[in-house]
């Protein structure tokens, strides 16, 4: 398949366009509420509010008879919230523990939902058609009217965040100190969980209750990887969302039987497993290469220090030794590859079969043995995580 | 007591009883924090410590009792009071650094819909300077030592620009040089006549750091001046006859008092 050709699909396919813009509108709504939700360690949160969102979707149907976006809006939307407050309200009021009232909520609701959804299939037959595909979304019948509701909650959801920025970054970070200046951190929690279940309740047509959850969490794990500044997490995330959303829709257009939401959920994952592997200082690899470097130098200070007290007994720190001397020193170091190393960087030199230290290698050492003194002081903690 | 002197204590609690369920957590306190003291709560684990400096900052809703700030409400003087919190109570993995952390104690300040500019960056700046900190302003905070965390924290405390402040255990697990800086601070703020609560574990530095103490295990056991009520009798009652260290912590004060 000619990219080139796929990209032009955005502009000349109708029913692609939409899709595409739809999809990648819900992913940088996810991605923007998601990095706070990650952040308030509240990603389960977003599944079960997801999960709720199924019984209202059903109950609106029941009771009106309407299929129209907006109103099965309406019905998922009431009903994650309330699952959402019940939550809330659970955690804080009972000695049922947040985990705990999470898979409650989820639970309850969700097999609701299923009850009220089978109900329907054997009651309403062939006109339930469409409200199972909640479960999954169904994001490539999302036409223009859609396109127009999801710009419209992106952009309350996108200003809000905006005007309320200090607000829930303190909510996230420190709420007991947001509490003691006097913010209302509950109105403020209820206020932040509102717009996860609205971006939730957006992306439910798209990729549906099962994997939302996904999209919530999967492009704000990716973007906290790529930095330490939560004005830059966020446009990231957003920026992953979004991104996720269009490929996936692109990528499902492709072929016959590929559904949309389940490849934006991959696309996303897979760039939150790429992240976790590779970001630069945070990735798995980054921490990997620095542990073997980290080892590698304390093996060559170990050497070096063993070379200069050995030295010492013979007065003068540059007296060599041989190999086999220093291996019985150190038996659990690999003495031979660390002295080609030292060698190397010119801190040790090898006359015959017997090493030594350099005058330079000398000079480290002692630099060296002043540090770890101090360090029993307490100042070596300095710069380094202790907790 | 009469109303006119409630006016000049910094914190007043009266009979306070705080409970989870039915657990009492506090029973019936009561703690008069004179102007310009640096006092210390001291007490052993469970014993209520830091309930009741989240209780007079109004985040625990007592079951009955009252606490004064200045004669009043703490809602009606939040800005006279800045809280250090416990260095464990918050995730240090936040995207955030150091600077940003202490510009939030402007956060009560600038009010709804305002975001901190260059005039907050100063104050900050001047702050983290205070503690020592300046270098690692722009530090991503888990990078920072568990010291270097605490000293961020009172920063942030600092640009509060209050008159009271409670510190929920600030030299818990740090480094010499951090104890330091925060003596240093202490002492400063002392200076210039504001008033420091801190829950402290180190019985050993408390004549030396604190110049008045609350010994508290769900009651207030003693309150009063180091050299009064800071006794081996007290601490007896206190921490129930684990006298082997008491006798140590108090030898500082019967030995020079």
């Amino acid at each position: 398949m000619d990219l080139l050709k796929l990209f032009s699909l955005l502009f000349t396919d109708y029913t692609v366009r939409n899709v595409a813009l739809g999809s990648a509108i819900v992913g940088a709504v996810s991605g923007t509420i998601g990095s706070f939700a990650l952040l308030r360690k509240q990603s389960l949160m977003g599944d079960a509010m997801s999960h709720a969102a199924l019984p209202g979707i059903a109950l609106v149907f029941i009771i009106t008879g309407l299929k129209t976006p907006v109103a099965l809006f309406l019905g998922a939307f009431g009903a994650a919230w309330l699952g959402a407050i019940l939550i809330i309200v659970i955690t804080r009021y009972t000695r049922v523990k947040e985990d705990s009232s999470l898979g409650i909520v989820l639970a309850v609701f969700f097999g609701f939902g299923l009850v009220l959804l089978s109900w329907i299939q054997r009651n309403r037959g062939a006109n339930q058609a469409g409200l199972d595909k909640f479960l999954f979304g169904r994001a490539a019948a999302i036409v223009e009217a859609d396109v127009i509701v999801m710009a419209v909650i992106a952009t309350i959801t996108i200003i809000l965040v905006a005007l309320f920025w200090k607000e829930f970054k303190l909510l996230a970070f420190d709420v007991d100190f947001a509490a003691s200046l006097g913010f209302p951190v509950r109105v403020l929690d209820v206020l932040l969980t509102t717009l996860i279940v609205m971006g939730i309740v957006v992306g439910l047509q798209v990729v549906g209750v099962v994997l939302m959850a996904a999209l919530i969490v999967a492009p704000a794990a990716a973007a906290r990887q790529w930095t330490d500044r939560l004005s830059t997490m966020v446009v990231i995330s957003a920026g992953f969302g979004a991104f996720s959303g269009a490929v996936g829709a692109l990528l499902s257009s492709l072929a016959r039987g590929l559904s949309t939401g389940p490849i934006i959920v991959l696309t996303a994952s897979a760039i939150a497993i790429f992240s976790l592997f590779f970001a630069p200082n945070r990735g798995l690899i980054w921490d990997w290469l620095r542990q073997r470097s980290n080892r590698n130098r304390l093996a060559q200070d170990r050497v070096m220090e063993a070379l200069y007290i050995m030295a010492s007994n013979h007065g003068d720190p540059t007296h060599p030794h041989g190999l086999e001397n220093l291996a019985a020193v150190l038996p659990h170091y690999n003495v031979k590859a660390t002295l080609e190393k030292l060698g190397e960087r010119g801190l040790v030199s090898m006359r015959g079969k017997y090493w030594s230290l350099t005058d330079q290698g000398v000079q480290i050492v002692e630099e060296l043995q002043n540090d770890t003194h101090a360090a029993g002081e307490g100042s070596m903690l300095e710069g380094k995580a202790s907790t | 007591m009469n109303a006119t002197s409630y006016k000049d204590l910094p914190v007043s609690v009266e009979d306070l009883t705080v409970a989870y369920r039915y657990e009492p957590v506090l029973w019936d306190v009561d703690v008069d924090v004179p102007q310009g003291t640096l006092m210390a709560i001291v007490g052993p684990n469970g014993a209520g410590k830091s309930t009741l400096i989240k209780t007079v900052l109004g985040l625990i809703e007592p079951a009955a009792g009252r606490v004064s700030i200045y004669g009043e409400s703490f809602k009606e003087q939040r800005n006279r009071v800045a809280y250090v919190p416990q260095r464990g109570s918050v995730d240090w993995d936040f995207p955030t650094d150091a600077l940003d952390v202490v510009m939030m104690g402007r956060y009560g300040h600038l009010g709804w819909l305002r975001h901190p500019g260059a005039d907050t960056r100063k104050l900050a700046m001047e702050a983290l300077e205070k503690v020592g900190m300046q270098k690692y302003a722009n530090r991503q905070i888990s990078q920072l030592s568990g010291g270097q965390q605490q000293r961020v924290f009172l920063a942030r405390a600092l640009i509060q620009d209050a008159e009271i402040y409670l510190m929920d255990e600030p030299f818990q697990g740090v480094d010499a040089t951090t104890e330091r800086a925060i003596i240093e601070v202490l002492r400063a703020l002392q200076g210039r006549g504001s008033t420091v609560v801190a829950v402290h574990h180190d019985l050993e530095t408390v004549p030396e750091y604190f110049d008045h103490v609350l010994l508290l295990n769900v009651r207030a056991i003693a309150c009063g001046p180091v050299e009064d009520v800071f006794t081996q009798e007290n601490l007896r009652k206190t921490y129930g006859g684990r006298t082997d260290m008491l006798a140590a912590a108090t030898k500082n004060v019967n030995g020079n008092p």
